[in-house]
């Protein structure tokens, strides 16, 4: 038998929902979501169009094939997980599709158009926000002014407008605080808005940086691992948080997320990754009985 | 009060003046740090750069007038005009916003994520590229800058205190202006990068480039804000140092006193860089007005040295600097 993670394994198996997912049950009918179609979901979320579509990414660093030829799209209002083992390429798809890395070869379309070759930066200004797996948020700063930079996006007024406070300068940023203010009241972090960062625990700083990356009010919203080191009750806090965003602002979410629980409860699509290739596309249940899926994170008997 | 007493807080108060210029120099250094990491060896070069291009336009002098000469054997030196300071002035920010762009754009631009000791290397050559440039664009003789600023002592600051304590302050009327005009530039600076959306990604950047990215800052642009920022407060230094001492090479030296500045006030705080300029100006003119007497002359140079060493032993991040202590 081929032990690939068998840490992971153990831990399936031991959790309680270890073969629940990974059993073989018979594979799901197509469903809706393998149509091209807007659709209503059972609890009754609007789920659109091809919001992203990833066509035929390969990247490369040097020798080291990170992702091969991967086809995937995220339509607007749902909820995409990115799962695989560790190293599978996950965290390197989240970078391009946020513009932090270039792929060799293949297409980003966003919003029915061919992306250009982008800075990150240029990314965020399309309406694209990120969170990192290991944080990265301004620690010096307090969280409101986090929160705030979140809005850069949506402030227009120029250098000379902003240096002399001038004209629209002040409304604008009247009005940004507000729609801050609304961000920080949503996620419950009020308490701690004058806080510097670099002075809150884990937890707390996954939810500041999630409020910074939701402040930009994203047309796609991409986590990288949002639950990664935190404990059950945190967990249960942040799938919620997801879970509100997504049914009250209808914010696209695309993330990657290692507690197999948490992902199969959240989302509504799921790609699987495994040495860099697309193994399984689907929902929770087409993806949990899904053969190739089930080899990648329990290993495969050689008999 | 007895008149030495006097004399000493006279001292104090001048050293205080010449330590609002300190100052200024060290915030050109903190800005850059801050923002991008890099040590600029260059920023007192900058300020001569700065001075040199001033008095250039305002006298309507043919940049590059020796080369064009000896190369088209023509005798230009001059446009046969002179500008008016304020025009001139907004000349030389517009001529340093482009310098602050070539830099980021030719130089550093393609040294991204590199160590800082190659940062700071490219900035030595900076530095002797600009010096070499300011000579060949406008010559390298001793220059006076004519903006019609106050020279000579305040009458009106020695008639007071003359009335109040018996005793006249010299003060020169050149030193008072330069600290009202540091400490307007300073409290602009600070309020700006407060305050305002740009102070903000300012910030930011000088937080966490990825997580800058991440917001949509564009951090080549936020680059060249801080040259240029960096450059305008170069411009003040080298007009206020230039008016009382001429615009000389000596002016990119003052860049070395600058130094101690930063190791007493910390590398990466703006209020550090005030302070810390404060101390020394006030430091070194007690320290040779008390100690002159008893070990002879010269302290001044070195005492700002000194006091940084005495620091660096005792708090390594300076006054205000921050502690590099992590939450694990």
């Amino acid at each position: 038998m081929r032990e690939r993670c068998p840490l992971l394994r153990r831990w399936l198996q031991n959790d309680g929902f270890g073969f629940e997912y990974f059993g073989n049950t018979e594979i799901g009918v197509l469903d809706m979501k393998d149509t091209y179609e807007p659709y209503v979901t059972d609890d009754g979320r609007q789920i659109g169009n091809v919001l992203m579509e990833m066509k035929n990414i390969t990247l490369r660093f040097g020798g080291v094939v990170a992702i091969k030829d991967i086809s995937f799209d995220i339509r607007e209002g749902e909820i995409r997980a990115i799962i695989g083992p560790n190293g599978a390429g996950k965290s390197s798809m989240l970078n391009v599709i946020s513009g932090f890395y270039h792929p060799q070869e293949g297409e980003v379309w966003f919003r029915g158009e061919k992306r250009k070759l982008m800075k990150p930066f240029e990314v965020a200004n399309q309406g694209v926000a990120r969170t990192f797996q290991n944080i990265a948020l301004f620690e010096g700063m307090s969280v409101l002014d986090n929160v705030m930079t979140g809005r850069l996006t949506h402030m227009k007024t120029n250098i000379f407008q902003q240096a002399l406070w001038w004209g629209k300068a002040e409304k604008e940023e009247t009005e940004n605080r507000e729609a801050v203010e609304k961000i920080i009241d949503f996620l419950e972090i009020q308490a701690i808005r004058k806080t510097p960062v670099g002075r809150l625990p884990y937890g707390l700083k996954k939810r500041v940086e999630l409020a910074r990356a939701l402040a930009a009010e994203p047309k796609l919203l991409l986590l990288d691992e949002p639950m990664a080191g935190m404990n059950v009750e945190e967990k249960e806090d942040m799938s919620r948080y997801i879970l509100d965003v997504n049914d009250e602002f209808g914010t696209t979410v695309a993330l990657i997320e290692h507690d197999m629980g948490v992902v199969m409860d959240l989302s509504d699509r799921v790609v699987v990754m495994d040495y860099g290739k697309k193994i399984g596309d689907g929902t929770p249940d087409e993806v949990r009985n899904n053969q190739a899926v089930i080899d990648a994170y329990l290993g495969v008997a050689h008999d | 009060m007895p008149d030495q007493l006097f004399f000493a807080m006279e001292v104090a108060v001048n050293g205080l003046m010449a330590g609002v210029l300190y100052a200024l120099v060290a915030l050109g250094f903190v800005l850059i740090y801050k923002a991008s990491g890099i040590f600029n060896y260059a920023q007192g070069v900058i300020a001569l750069f700065a001075a040199m291009t001033l008095v250039g336009i305002m006298e309507g002098q043919v940049p590059f007038a020796h080369m064009i000469n000896s190369t088209f054997g023509t005798k230009i030196h001059h446009f046969g005009w002179t500008i008016p300071g304020f025009v001139a002035i907004a000349l030389t920010v517009g001529l340093m916003v482009l310098l602050a762009w070539a830099v980021q754009r030719f130089i550093f631009r393609h040294l991204v994520n590199q160590e800082p000791i190659i940062l700071f290397m490219a900035t030595i050559g900076l530095a002797y590229l600009l010096e070499g440039m300011g000579a060949l664009m406008w010559g390298d003789q001793i220059k006076t800058i004519n903006l019609g600023l106050p020279s000579g002592a305040s009458i009106w600051v020695e008639d007071t205190t003359e009335s109040w304590f018996g005793y006249g302050f010299f003060l020169a009327r050149l030193d008072i202006l330069a600290t009202v005009i540091a400490a307007a530039l300073v409290m602009a600076l600070m309020i700006f990068s407060q305050y305002s959306k740009h102070g903000r990604a300012l910030r930011a950047v000088a937080d966490d480039h990825q997580a800058a990215l991440s917001v949509g800052i564009s951090l080549n642009f936020i680059w060249i804000l801080v040259w240029s920022i960096a450059g305008f407060v170069a411009l003040v230094a080298g007009i206020v140092w230039g008016a009382s001492s001429g615009v000389q090479f000596s002016l990119s030296l003052i860049a070395l006193k600058a130094l101690p500045v930063l190791m007493l006030g910390g590398f990466t705080s703006i209020p550090g860089a005030i302070v810390g300029g404060l101390i020394i100006g006030v430091g070194e003119k007690l320290f040779d007005f008390f100690m002159n007497p008893i070990i002879g002359g010269a302290t001044e140079n070195w005492f700002a040295y000194v006091l940084a060493l005495i620091f660096l032993v005792f708090r390594p991040q300076g006054l205000f600097g921050e502690k590099i202590i992590e939450r694990v």
